[in-house]
């Protein structure tokens, strides 16, 4: 027997992803040994398992590449797990309620929270597409039971087979583009691929493989056009976990395509910034003038997430470092605006009945009070006025365009988010001055925790932004 | 000629007389057992070629899994075939024409390629023989030990998969009898038996 030349690598930095992965195992033996009533136990397990693994991971430092170069942990890796991390527990925090009261808790969904949000900080710390792809299918996998998980409920099946399908074949695209980055480069290691290009002229092989893997990345994005499914399974799946869907897997999607393009391809800049400007200009267009014609908020606040992936991405197109830091700051902001959003749709509800159209939230001014100024705050947020936090993000990622030279795209990001104010101020016009209806329900306290915070950070942002806006200058730092 | 080359050739048949009756047999559940056939004697060109581990891999994996999936599928859901072959012979010359087409431009793509010899000459397994290891082993060297973060995510992708299944399909049938024999165990004549006095010419309430 010839003896392993391999040492046992260093697992150190995995420690966050070995916690969540033994984590949600232990919970799911747990709740398959105490059956029905583990519910509350898994629950509570759960957010606090998740808010362990923030700790950890915001506890990290420096930049480690481990497992043989396939794991990355760095400032930018770091940021956006933290960020990953506060969606999941949110999300599991909205669910509670929602899942009684519908009589669909069971403990198996905060055990695919766990494991979909593992996929996802695989995701945020891959450094080779093959670890890039398990994490991708990880998440994608959990998210596609996840939204079928009212199996009894029509909208909500088809949610899931639409999501799968969908989801399937773009993981598809991925998978071919990243296969044929691997052929015409020799390797699936980020920094590899860019020492090979460095080397080689570009051919086509590897801009055919770009486009593709861009095709996948957009599709886990919601980003025209590859956004189709998105209203759909936003407004089927149950809304928990549409509210999930917006918040923790856009940001790794965000963690994989800055990761990917700055990443593996930081010196064929020309072949996937047009893409990139292309994706980008039709997200921020149709995200606001599809969003104008919708009634339903689910839908609403869909099209709102295509349209916001849309002004993220602009950071990526300039490519630069200050580009990546608004586009970190951009999704810090958008996952507060969003989990405010979905928190209040939540919190419609009078006589077991879930009410989601806009028109059901006339006169909210005048029963609910602070409901209706925290939502305010998020469409003046989301339309970006200031001084609401979602001025600074578009304010980051504009100037940044506009250093990089790409004055039009900024033009166009600032024309749209005009547009988008319409449909957004309409919420708060519709809440402010139309006829008040029934009270709703009292809010149950997850909900209100979710709501309170997301508010705090929308509308004292402006107060203190260093710290936030450093911690994202260090995490575009660590990818240059 | 040498054994290896009879044996090249008896795979080689077999396997193209096998897939020629996957598609012309009549009963599909025959078609599917041919299909096996096909793959049990791919799996023998591989062992010709020295991916022992390929070999096997397609045996576990095509013939264990998927063809008895397949065999299944066919049994399970009544599928007229009978009904499917209808219009064979009407959309004969269409399907012909694209056939052809598809077949010339194979043969000028194919034709146009120019192999490099050494590439045929060189056996799949001949690189790992060379450090004196057979090609599973080459590979289970790499699996779990450079790629054992990869292994490790892919058996969560697994879990997360059979949770899946359990969580949207299992349901708990009310008013289905199951045995629990703890309770049989602990059964006492009291429970299973009740002692009543009869008065006569009355009975008793059942």
């Amino acid at each position: 027997m010839t003896h392993l030349h391999s040492v046992m690598p260093t697992i150190g930095p995995l420690l966050p992803e070995i916690m969540m992965a033994v984590g949600a195992m232990a919970l799911l033996m747990y709740g398959a040994f105490r059956g029905e009533r583990s519910v509350e136990g898994v629950n509570v397990g759960a957010l606090i398992l998740l808010i362990l693994t923030f700790f950890v991971v915001v506890s990290g430092h420096g930049k480690i590449t481990t497992l043989s170069g396939a794991f990355i942990s760095d400032n930018f890796s770091r940021i956006m797990k933290a960020l990953i991390l506060i969606g999941s527990a949110a999300t599991i925090l909205l669910s509670r309620d929602y899942f009684q009261r519908e009589r669909i808790d069971r403990f198996e969904y905060p055990v695919l929270i766990l494991l979909c949000t593992t996929g996802m900080m695989v995701m945020a710390s891959a450094n080779d597409l093959i670890s890039l792809y398990l994490g991708l299918e990880l998440q994608s996998l959990a998210a596609y039971v996840i939204a079928a998980f009212h199996r009894d409920d029509v909208k909500s099946t088809e949610a899931g087979l639409k999501y799968f399908v969908l989801g399937a074949l773009s993981s598809g695209m991925l998978l071919y583009g990243a296969s044929l980055v691997y052929g015409f480069t020799g390797t699936v290691s980020f920094p590899g691929i860019v020492t090979a290009l460095n080397s080689d002229s570009t051919g086509l092989g590897i801009v055919l493989g770009i486009v593709f893997i861009a095709a996948g990345v957009c599709f886990k994005l919601a980003a025209v056009p590859f956004h189709m499914w998105t209203p759909d399974v936003y407004e089927g799946a149950p809304t928990p976990v549409t509210a999930f869907f917006a918040s923790a897997p856009k940001m790794a999607a965000m963690a994989m395509t800055v990761r990917v393009f700055i990443g593996a391809f930081p010196d064929v800049t020309a072949i996937w910034q047009q893409i990139i400007i292309f994706v980008s200009i039709a997200s921020m267009a149709l995200g606001s003038f599809a969003a104008i014609g919708q009634k339903n908020i689910k839908r609403l606040l869909a099209y709102s997430s295509i349209g916001n992936v849309g002004y993220a991405l602009i950071g990526l197109a300039a490519g630069t470092e200050e580009g990546v830091r608004g586009v970190v700051v951009y999704m810090l902001i958008y996952l507060a605006m969003t989990l405010g959003g979905f928190a209040v749709l939540l919190a419609m509800r009078r006589k077991n009945q879930m009410y989601e159209t806009i028109d059901d939230l006339s006169g909210l001014s005048r029963t609910h009070p602070w409901l209706a100024f925290c939502l305010a705050a998020m469409m003046f947020s989301l339309a970006g006025v200031p001084p609401l936090a979602g001025f600074f993000g578009k304010f980051y990622v504009f100037a940044a365009a506009i250093k990089a030279g790409l004055v039009t795209t900024a033009v166009i990001g600032v024309v749209t988010s005009v547009v988008g104010a319409f449909y957004y101020l309409r919420v708060v016009k519709v809440m402010y001055f139309d006829e008040p209806r029934e009270a709703y329900e009292p809010m149950p306290p997850g909900i209100r925790i979710v709501l309170g915070l997301s508010s705090a950070l929308v509308v004292l942002f402006f107060l203190v932004p260093a710290p936030l806006v450093a911690a994202a200058g260090a995490a575009a730092k660590s990818l240059f | 000629m040498t054994a290896a080359a009879a044996f090249f050739y008896l795979f080689a048949g077999f396997a193209i007389a096998s897939g020629f009756m996957v598609i012309a047999a009549r009963n599909p559940v025959t078609s599917v057992l041919f299909l096996i056939l096909a793959f049990v004697n791919a799996a023998g060109l591989f062992v010709l070629m020295g991916a022992e581990f390929l070999a096997m891999i397609l045996v576990v994996v095509y013939v264990g899994a998927v063809a008895v999936l397949f065999l299944f599928v066919v049994m399970m859901l009544d599928v007229d075939f009978a009904a499917l072959r209808q219009g064979f012979q009407q959309y004969l010359p269409i399907g012909g024409l694209i056939g052809a087409i598809f077949a010339i431009e194979l043969i000028l793509v194919v034709g146009s390629w120019a192999i490099d010899p050494g590439i045929v000459r060189t056996p799949i397994g001949q690189t790992a023989a060379s450090e004196g290891l057979t090609n599973t082993q080459a590979l289970g060297r790499v699996l779990y030990t450079d790629y054992a973060y990869f292994f490790q995510i892919a058996g969560l992708v697994l879990l997360v998969a059979m949770i899946g299944a359990i969580v949207l399909t299992l349901r708990d049938r009310p008013g289905v009898k199951r045995q629990n024999i703890a309770v049989q165990n602990a059964r006492t004549q009291a429970m299973a038996v009740e002692t009543r006095k009869v008065p006569s010419r009355q009975g008793v309430e059942v």
